[in-house]
């Protein structure tokens, strides 16, 4: 195992509270020392100036679509897009095929990733049997089995007796409950945000008020329950402003929001239009809404109200987007965009550095209480983190699609130009990827 | 005159250029594309009028109607505009053909174009079918219709209309009254009337009329109201829009009589409004809902003529269309 | 590029006097007779025309318009199309004996779009041609039967009829290299 010095980088680790420049070594598999002008013959030197050195991404939302959806990626592929956008653990969300909602179903999987994932990942269970919304899965057998969050994600846990029963089960197992908050009833046949762009191309519009209802009602849930509930992808100003007064109040209520919704709004389905609307690669759950809740989504990351940057990966096939906007599938690939995306809001001033990068690190980490079942993950913490990234924060690239390692080429971004690029990433001590060899 | 021989001559004189290889909607054009579809469909509108109703222009083009949607004068329309002006004609319905099958939309489309389709006019349920198609084809879309977005041939029939018999739009009010979320008409008429200076109302039941069709351009105004009575004071021509029985059974409007009581065009209404007001409908009417019988075939309407002169409009934009495609 | 002009306004009303009376004396008369002029600057003329005939027998022949952009043969190789503009005849041309009225005669074509135009009108008993200027370089086998000015020229050049109802001023002009007089 080669030891590896990284010389002069800025680096920023929020969960122990540093910010300097200064070096890092990695030595044995571990992160040994951060300090001034480190020492070490034998070592692989490399040269981070102006570079940032920050612990790997965490990500609390991805879609591997394996079991079940391979057209559209694989345990394989996913995980070396995920490698490539910096993150090394990612939280495989249950929407597959089987779902796992049993036992045997979750070791089936854990074996499968065993082989062939890239990066490390962490289950999420389903909240109900089959995601179908009616009965409860084996919680407690998911719970033993490694699962360390419960969701059914792709559909909201709809009726809210059964939500209560299963946030009362959540916080006796102590496990979050990652919801995707939305009423179908409000929601009807919706494609996009419901507002000036979805009546002007003639598309069924999402309310905003249906994320909101449902949060206000999970919100309420989770203080009888006493549960940990987590609000996945955030979307409206509204819903930033009732788990703001959650968390004012003491409730153990956190929430994640995408980096397509911090950067986008649904003007990228109208394009640069009228002859380009109808971006089908716009289409997502929830839907891209308007500036002013991009703002606020901006502000509430800014002042710690939303605890973690989560992706939301959704890779699809060509033919699932190459249709019409009714019938296209919604979801964004951007586990090869989410950093540059991420720094470029920051380039911009949209976006304070630290909360970014506390974001994608202690944020989710603590989100999940990740840091008890795995030592040193989302930190820098010398003789115990494994896992760092090395970012160029002012390279501009332009992204292409077909260099991503994920099968899902279902980005608005391609042929964007974005600020901010990984350059290295290291994963258990050893450089796992590095840009410059791949372009070799 | 113009010596058709002479390329200098040809050089010199004016002509609008026709932009686009597609009309997907009426917001794509310009006011002065907008005044040559009107200009083009003033003379084939004379061709029509003739004895020999037709001419050979567009021998040897290829005009394909693809419709998943049922339509009988919108197709028909499309039909005798193509064969006036000599094109051939090919009419496609989704039944009954490999698109039930399941075969893609991009997929058909690319087919038609193989087999020699200069033109496809093209009928979708879904909002934007027809610019998915557009951008996979070098044939030329026309949309004839695109789930509740938009009906360009249908606004620019109807303002051709209405300048034919209250002249230029600018400063004129139109009132366009129904069901206005779920209209492809209204929606692509906002745009021709905004652009053509008057200033538009929509006037419907709140839970029909989205309240961000409001708006300002340099030339026009749309507003938003549910009073109609108010809506029609002062109106130069009233649009009237079906309503369809299957909004009560969503919740959309209580009953069809609550509709008639505070919507129907009827004799009163139409009274509130300048005298020789148009009365017009994009068809088909239910007669005794949305317009009473009297006011349909009264001294105002003009929705008969609105069909003639589709044909007209139609022969126009399928001449600038194919005439552009060679250039 | 040179520009000369070959008439003036005086040359251009006596020509078109002279048109009048010839077209008169080869139809005996203004019976059955009506004047088409093709647009743009053929039915100025045309109107010129009848009101010369009206002059001389009292009697003023019906005058209409063709326009024939849409019967050209060209449609699909040209530039930009002209725009297209309504035709008027006001009177069936049934047994009518048609005249034809265009400013400039040169390959021919536009008087066999103007033809094919007029045919969908109706079937008149004849068809007569009548031009300002004939320039030569027929493409199709059509013939005047009444002509102005015969002006040989290159296929390089043009020739360029203004007339006061279109463009404030009378007069004929041959646009080019090497221009010649009748």
């Amino acid at each position: 195992m080669t030891t590896l010095l990284f010389r002069g980088g800025r680096v920023i680790d929020p969960a122990n509270g540093v910010d300097r420049v200064c070096d890092v070594l990695v030595d044995g598999g571990i992160i040994t020392r951060i300090g001034d002008r480190i020492v070490q013959s034998g070592a692989h030197e490399i040269d981070v100036t102006g570079s940032i050195v920050t612990p790997a991404f965490v990500d609390l939302h991805t879609h591997l679509r394996e079991p079940g959806y391979e057209q559209k990626g694989t345990v394989a592929t996913e995980t070396e897009a995920a490698l490539r956008g910096g993150f090394t653990t990612v939280c495989a969300m249950p929407n597959t095929s089987p779902a796992p909602d049993s036992l045997t179903i979750v070791q089936s999987l854990l074996e499968l990733i065993a082989r062939t994932a890239r990066v490390r990942v962490l289950p999420i269970g389903c909240v109900t049997r089959g995601r179908a919304g009616k009965e409860l899965a084996d919680l407690s057998e998911l719970a033993d089995a490694g699962c360390i969050a419960i969701s059914d994600d792709g559909n909201p846990v709809a009726d809210g007796r059964l939500m209560r029963n299963a946030l009362e089960y959540a916080a006796a197992l102590r496990l979050p409950l990652s919801e995707h908050c939305d009423s179908p009833s409000l929601n009807a046949d919706g494609v996009m945000n419901e507002g000036r762009i979805s009546e002007r191309l003639g598309l069924a519009g999402q309310p905003a008020a249906a994320e909101v209802s449902a949060i206000a009602r999970n919100i309420a849930l989770a203080e009888t329950t006493g549960a940990h509930l987590h609000i996945a992808h955030v979307s409206t100003a509204r819903s930033v402003e009732l788990v703001a007064e959650a968390k004012a109040r003491g409730l153990h209520v956190t929430a994640e929001v995408t980096p397509s919704h911090l950067f986008l709004t649904e003007d990228a389905v109208f394009g640069t239009g009228p002859e380009a609307a109808y971006d089908t690669n716009a289409r997502i759950n929830p839907p891209l809404r308007t500036e002013a809740d991009r703002q606020a989504l901006l502000r509430a990351l800014n002042n710690g109200i939303i605890d973690a940057i989560a992706t939301d990966h959704a890779p699809h096939a060509i033919e699932d987007k190459l249709c019409e906007f009714d019938v296209a599938a919604p979801g964004i690939s951007c586990l090869e965009t989410a950093a540059a995306t991420i720094f470029t809001l920051v380039s911009r001033g949209e976006l304070d550095l630290l909360a970014a990068i506390r974001a994608l690190t202690a944020g989710p980490v603590a989100t999940f209480a990740l840091g008890a079942r795995i030592p040193g993950i989302g930190a820098l913490t010398p003789g115990l983190s494994t896992d760092l990234v090395v970012l160029a924060p002012g390279e501009n690239w332009t992204v292409d699609t077909s260099t991503f390692a994920s099968k899902g080429k279902n980005t608005p971004l391609n042929g964007q130009s974005l600020t901010g690029r990984v350059r290295h990433v290291v994963m258990n001590g050893e450089l796992a990827y590095s840009a410059e060899l791949a372009h070799a | 005159m113009l010596d058709v021989s002479n390329p200098e001559a040809i050089a010199n004189e004016p002509g609008t250029r026709w932009r686009t290889k597609d009309l997907l909607d009426t917001d794509q054009l310009t006011p002065e594309e907008i005044d040559l579809v009107m200009s083009t469909a003033d003379a084939m509108h004379d061709v029509r009028s003739r004895p020999v109703g037709k001419v050979a222009t567009l021998r040897g083009a290829t005009v394909i109607t693809l419709f998943y949607e049922q339509s009988t004068r919108t197709r028909a329309s499309f039909e005798v505009a193509a064969k006036s002006l000599g094109a051939d004609v090919v009419n496609l319905t989704a039944s009954g053909s490999s698109i039930e099958k399941g075969e893609s939309l991009i997929d058909t489309v690319r087919t038609l174009e193989a087999i020699g389709a200069d033109v496809v006019v093209m009928r979708h349920p879904n909002s934007g079918a027809p610019y998915l198609a557009a951008r996979h084809t070098a044939a030329s879309i026309i949309n004839g219709g695109d789930g509740t977005h938009a009906h360009p041939t249908q606004a620019l029939l109807d303002l051709f209309t209405m300048r034919r018999h209250i002249g230029p739009l600018e400063g004129k009010r139109v009132v366009i009254v129904g069901d206005i979320l779920h209209s492809r008409v209204a929606r692509s008429n906002i745009w021709t009337l905004m652009a053509a200076g008057a200033s538009v109302t929509l006037c419907g039941p709140a839970t029909l009329v989205p309240r961000t069709l409001a708006g300002k351009t340099e030339r026009g105004t749309c507003d938003v109201t549910t009073n109609l009575e108010e809506a029609l004071e002062g109106a130069d021509v009233i649009m009237t829009l079906r309503i369809q029985k299957e909004r009560q059974h969503f919740g959309f409007i209580p009953s069809l009589r609550d509709y008639i009581r505070g919507y129907q065009v009827n004799a009163r209404r139409l009274a509130i409004a300048n005298p020789g007001a148009l009365v017009m409908h994009p068809g088909p009417m239910n007669e005794g809902i949305e317009i009473s019988p009297d006011i349909a075939h009264g001294l105002g309407s003009v929705i008969e003529e609105q069909v003639t002169n589709g044909v007209a409009v139609r022969m126009a934009i399928l001449y600038l269309i194919t005439t552009a495609r060679a250039q | 590029m040179s520009l000369e002009r070959l008439l003036g306004p005086d040359e251009i009303a006596r020509t078109v006097r002279r048109l009048a009376h010839e077209i008169i004396e080869n139809n005996s008369g203004t019976a059955n007779l009506v004047i088409v002029g093709l647009l743009s600057r053929g039915y100025p003329l045309a109107v010129r025309l009848a009101t010369e005939i009206e002059a001389f027998e009292g009697v003023r022949p019906p005058v209409g318009r063709l326009d024939i952009g849409l019967y050209r043969d060209d449609v699909s190789r040209r530039g930009i199309p002209p725009v297209l503009r309504p035709s008027d005849i006001p009177v069936n041309i049934d047994g009518a004996t048609v005249v034809l009225v265009d400013d400039v005669l040169f390959t021919g074509r536009s008087v066999r779009a103007a033809m094919d135009a007029l045919l969908d009108f109706g079937r008149p008993a004849q068809v007569r041609l009548a031009v300002l200027i004939d320039r030569g370089h027929r493409e199709l086998p059509i013939r005047p039967d009444f002509v102005g000015k015969n002006i040989p020229t290159a296929l390089v050049q043009s020739v360029n009829v203004h007339l006061a109802e279109l463009d404030g001023e009378d007069g004929v002009y041959v646009v080019g290299q090497e221009a010649s007089h009748a």
